[in-house]
C-alpha cells in the first residue's frame, strides 16, 4: 500500500479528478465571487468597477446588521437546542429504552429525511392564524387563550422557526450521539455502578466525560449547518414579516438575484465565508487543546 | 539517460490532465443553458402563481381560436410565486434561457432593465408587421410605454384601474353612501367595526394591498405627482406630509379596521373575506372582476359588489377621478425565441384575447374585443365606463421604486398596520433603499 501511495502517478490519478472537479466547482466560483466584490451590476446589465464601496456599505447597511444578528442568534440557540435535545434522546435510547429503542429512533429520525419544504408547509398549517386558525391556535383558543398570529411578528416567527428546526434535526443528533454513547465500554459503567455511582453522578462522572468527543463533533456539525441556514427559513417565513427573520444567506440571495446587485451580494457572501472560517478555526483550536489534555 | 523516461513520465499526466480539463469543460458547457439558440418546440409560458386570469383564457384560445397555432407549437404553462419571479427571470435572462412568453418585472424598473438588455420583443414593430396593432387599446399602449422605459414591450393581458370594492347590501342596510372624503371613509369603517364586521380586508402576506392605500392617500393629498417627486429627488418619503399618509393607514390598523391576523392573510383568503360577506370593503385592482363575477366564489351575489374610487382627502391637491391604472403584472415575449410559429400565436392572441377574456369572466384587458359583448355583469360595465371616462391616471406606491424598496415596502406593510413598525421608520426604511439606488 505504501508503495502504491508513494507513486506520484497513482496520487495524480487518484486525486486528479476530484481536485479538478473541486477546482472547477468550488475554487473558481469562490475566486470569481471575490472578484465581484469590487464591482456593481449583474449579468443582465453588465458590471462597473465599484472600488471598495461594497465593503464600506457593509458597515452602514442596517439590513446586514439585522441579518447578522438573526444568523448569530439562530445559530447559537439552535446549536444548543439541537445538541441538548439530541443528547437527551441519545441518553433515552441508551439507558432507558435500550434494545427496544429502534422504533422510537426511526420515528424521531423520520423528519430528517422529509424535504424541508414539506416540513415548512406542515408548520405553516400548524401555526396558521388566518383565514382560519391552525391546530396550535385551536388548542390555545380551547384552553381560553387568544389566537396568536405566529408568523405575523418577528419574535413569534423566530420561535416557530426554532421549534421546527429542532424537531426536524434532533433525530439526527440523537442517532449521532447514540453511536457515541454505544462506544462507552459497558464494563466501565458497570464498575462505576459497583463503586456506587447512580443516576446523575454516573452521568456527570462517567457518561458525560466519555462522550465529550462526539459532543464536540455534534457541535461542529450543528454550528456549521445553522450558520448557513437558508431553506427552512425561506420556505417557512420567506424572511418575514418585514426582514425580521432574514438570515445573511437569504439577504445575500435577495441582494444578488432579486435586487440585481451581484457585487454587494458577493460581499455579503464573503462575510459569511469569514464567519464560517472563524467558527471552524475556533472549533479546531478548541479540539486541539482538548487532545493535548 | 535519465531525462527521457522522466519527461515521458511527466508528459502522460500532463496529457491526462489536459484531457480531464477538456472533458470537464465539455461537461460544464453541457450543463450551461442553451435555450435561446434552438427554435422553441413549445409555447412555454411562465407566469406568477397569483395570476389566475390569463391561464383559463389561454387554454380556451389553445382549444378553439388558436387551435392551429397550438398544434404547431403547443402551449405549456408553468407558475412560480410572484415574490420569486424577478430573480427567476433575471437568472434565465442571464443564461439566455427565457421562456417564449413570461410574466416579468414586479417593479417597472426591472421591466425597463430587461428591455434595455434587448431581451424583450418590440410589439409596436412586430404587431404592425402582423397587421394587428390596431387590436390593442391605444390607452393601454400609452400606459405600458409610460411605465416600462418608453417602448411597447409588454402586453396588456389586463388593463386595470384600482379602487375600493364594497358590499352594496352592507352599505344599504346601514343607510351608507359611497364615501367621498377620507374622513367619511373612516366614519363608514367605524360603523362596520361597531357592528362586528371587518371594515377592510387586505392581504398582509402580500403587503401591496396595504401600501396601495398609502399611495392613494398620497395622490389625493399631495397630487398625482406625489411619488414622481420622490423618484426625481424633489421630495423624500421621510418628509412630514409623506409620513402623514403612512400614519393615516397605520391608524386604520390601530383602530382595528383590518382583518384579525392580517399579517398572515393571503390574497385569495382576502378576496374570500369580501366575497363571503365577512368584510365590507377591499382595495383592489379590477383584475378582481374575474373573482367578483364568479358565482361560485362570490356567495354574496354578483350584483352585490360595487366599485368606488379611493375618496378625496379634504384640502388635498388630488382628485377622486384620478384612478391608478396599470396592466397588472406585465407579460411579454422573449426577443430571442420569436420565430414564425411564435408570431402566429402572437397574432392569434392579439386578435382574440380581449373577446375571450370579456366573455369568459368579464375581465377587462387592453385588447379590443372584435364584437360587442353583451350581457356583461353590471360591475364590469361600471368599470368599463369609469375607464372610458377617466382622463388622468396615477401610479401605485412601488411603481417608481427600485427592486429592494419595492420588496421592503410590501414585506413591511403588515408590520405598519399591526403597530410593529412606526410610520416614520417605515418611510425611513424605504427612503434608505431609494437613496442606495
Amino acid at each position: 500500500m505504501k508503495q502504491v501511495l508513494g507513486d506520484r502517478k497513482t496520487i495524480a490519478i487518484l486525486l486528479g479528478p476530484a481536485l479538478l472537479v473541486y477546482t472547477l466547482v468550488i475554487l473558481v466560483p469562490v475566486v470569481w465571487s471575490f472578484g465581484y466584490t469590487f464591482f456593481k451590476g449583474n449579468a443582465l446589465e453588465g458590471f462597473e468597477f465599484n472600488g471598495i464601496n461594497n465593503f464600506t456599505r457593509l458597515f452602514t447597511d442596517p439590513d446586514v446588521q439585522a441579518a447578522l444578528g438573526f444568523t448569530v442568534k439562530y445559530a447559537l440557540l439552535l446549536t444548543i437546542l439541537q445538541v441538548v435535545f439530541g443528547y437527551g434522546l441519545a441518553l433515552l435510547y441508551t439507558f432507558v429504552l435500550k434494545k427496544s429503542s429502534a422504533i422510537i429512533r426511526t420515528l424521531v429520525f423520520f423528519p430528517v429525511v422529509v424535504p424541508t419544504v414539506a416540513i415548512a408547509l406542515l408548520y405553516q398549517k400548524l401555526f396558521q392564524s388566518a383565514p382560519k386558525d391552525g391546530l396550535v391556535n385551536e388548542l390555545l383558543v380551547n384552553v381560553g387563550l387568544g389566537s396568536v398570529d405566529w408568523l405575523g411578528s418577528g419574535t413569534t416567527a423566530f420561535i416557530v422557526i426554532v421549534i421546527m428546526d429542532v424537531w426536524r434535526s434532533m433525530g439526527f443528533y440523537g442517532v449521532l450521539l447514540y453511536t457515541g454513547l454505544l462506544d462507552i465500554p459497558e464494563d466501565i459503567i458497570e464498575s462505576a455502578r459497583i463503586d456506587g455511582a447512580r443516576g446523575f453522578s454516573l452521568f456527570k462522572n462517567i457518561v458525560l466525560p466519555m462522550s465529550l468527543p462526539i459532543l464536540y463533533s455534534s457541535i461542529i456539525f450543528s454550528i456549521n449547518g445553522t450558520i448557513k441556514v437558508f431553506d427552512s427559513v425561506f420556505a417557512l417565513t420567506g424572511g418575514g414579516p418585514g426582514n425580521e427573520t432574514t438570515p445573511l444567506t437569504l439577504y445575500m440571495y435577495r441582494t444578488a438575484f432579486a435586487f440585481s446587485d451581484y457585487g454587494y451580494g458577493s460581499t455579503i457572501a464573503l462575510v459569511l465565508s469569514i464567519m464560517c472560517l472563524i467558527v471552524t478555526a475556533l472549533i479546531f483550536r478548541g479540539a486541539r487543546r482538548d487532545n493535548t489534555i | 539517460m535519465t531525462t527521457a523516461p522522466r519527461s515521458r513520465r511527466l508528459r502522460r499526466p500532463v496529457v491526462a490532465a489536459l484531457a480531464a480539463v477538456g472533458i470537464g469543460t465539455m461537461i460544464l458547457s453541457g450543463c450551461a443553458a442553451g435555450g435561446s439558440s434552438s427554435e422553441p418546440t413549445k409555447l412555454t409560458y411562465l407566469k406568477n402563481t397569483e395570476n389566475t386570469n390569463t391561464e383559463p383564457v389561454f387554454n380556451e384560445l389553445a382549444e378553439n381560436q388558436c387551435k392551429t397555432e397550438n398544434t404547431a407549437l403547443p402551449l405549456e404553462v408553468s407558475s412560480i410565486p410572484q415574490a420569486d419571479l424577478d430573480s427567476q427571470i433575471q437568472l434565465l435572462a442571464s443564461q439566455n434561457a427565457l421562456p417564449v412568453m413570461f410574466a416579468a418585472a414586479g417593479t417597472p424598473a426591472e421591466g425597463a432593465k430587461l428591455d434595455k438588455a434587448g431581451k424583450l420583443l418590440n410589439f409596436e414593430t412586430e404587431l404592425e408587421k402582423l397587421g394587428v396593432l390596431d387590436d390593442i387599446e391605444p390607452a393601454a399602449i400609452s400606459t405600458i410605454k409610460n411605465l416600462y422605459g418608453g417602448n411597447f414591450n409588454f402586453l396588456p393581458f389586463q388593463f386595470n384601474i384600482e379602487g375600493i370594492f364594497y358590499n352594496k347590501t352592507m352599505f344599504a342596510e346601514r343607510g351608507l353612501e359611497e364615501p367621498q372624503t377620507y374622513d367619511e371613509l373612516v366614519d363608514v369603517a367605524s360603523q362596520f367595526e361597531a357592528d362586528g364586521i371587518t371594515p377592510f380586508t387586505a392581504s398582509g402576506e402580500q403587503g401591496w394591498p396595504i401600501t396601495r392605500l398609502i399611495s392613494s392617500y398620497l395622490f389625493r393629498d399631495l397630487g398625482p405627482d406625489a411619488l414622481q417627486k420622490v423618484a426625481d429627488g424633489d421630495a423624500k418619503l421621510t418628509d412630514p406630509e409623506y409620513v402623514a399618509a403612512a400614519q393615516a393607514i397605520a391608524d386604520l390598523g390601530a383602530a382595528g379596521y383590518f382583518d384579525d391576523n392580517i399579517a398572515s392573510l393571503d390574497i385569495d383568503s382576502s378576496y374570500n373575506e369580501l366575497l363571503t360577506g365577512k368584510a365590507a370593503m377591499m382595495y383592489m385592482g379590477t383584475w378582481f372582476l374575474e373573482s367578483a363575477n364568479d358565482p361560485e366564489k362570490n356567495t354574496v351575489g354578483v350584483d352585490n359588489i360595487g366599485f368606488m374610487p379611493f375618496p378625496a382627502v379634504e384640502g388635498g391637491a388630488g382628485s377622486i377621478d384620478q384612478y391608478p391604472a396599470n396592466v397588472g403584472l406585465p407579460q411579454t415575449f422573449g426577443a430571442d425565441t420569436y420565430t414564425p410559429k411564435v408570431a402566429d400565436w402572437l397574432k392569434c392572441i392579439t386578435e382574440n384575447y380581449g373577446q375571450v377574456s370579456l366573455e369568459q369572466s368579464g375581465a377587462i384587458s387592453g385588447f379590443k374585443s372584435k364584437e360587442p359583448v353583451t350581457d356583461l355583469p353590471a360591475l364590469t360595465v361600471d368599470v368599463q365606463d369609469r375607464i372610458a371616462g377617466s382622463t388622468e391616471s396615477v401610479l401605485w406606491f412601488e411603481a417608481l421604486f427600485n427592486a429592494k424598496a419595492g420588496q421592503d415596502s410590501s414585506k413591511n406593510a403588515s408590520l405598519l398596520v399591526t403597530g410593529q413598525l412606526s410610520p416614520e421608520d417605515f418611510m425611513k426604511l424605504l427612503q434608505t433603499d431609494l437613496d442606495a439606488g
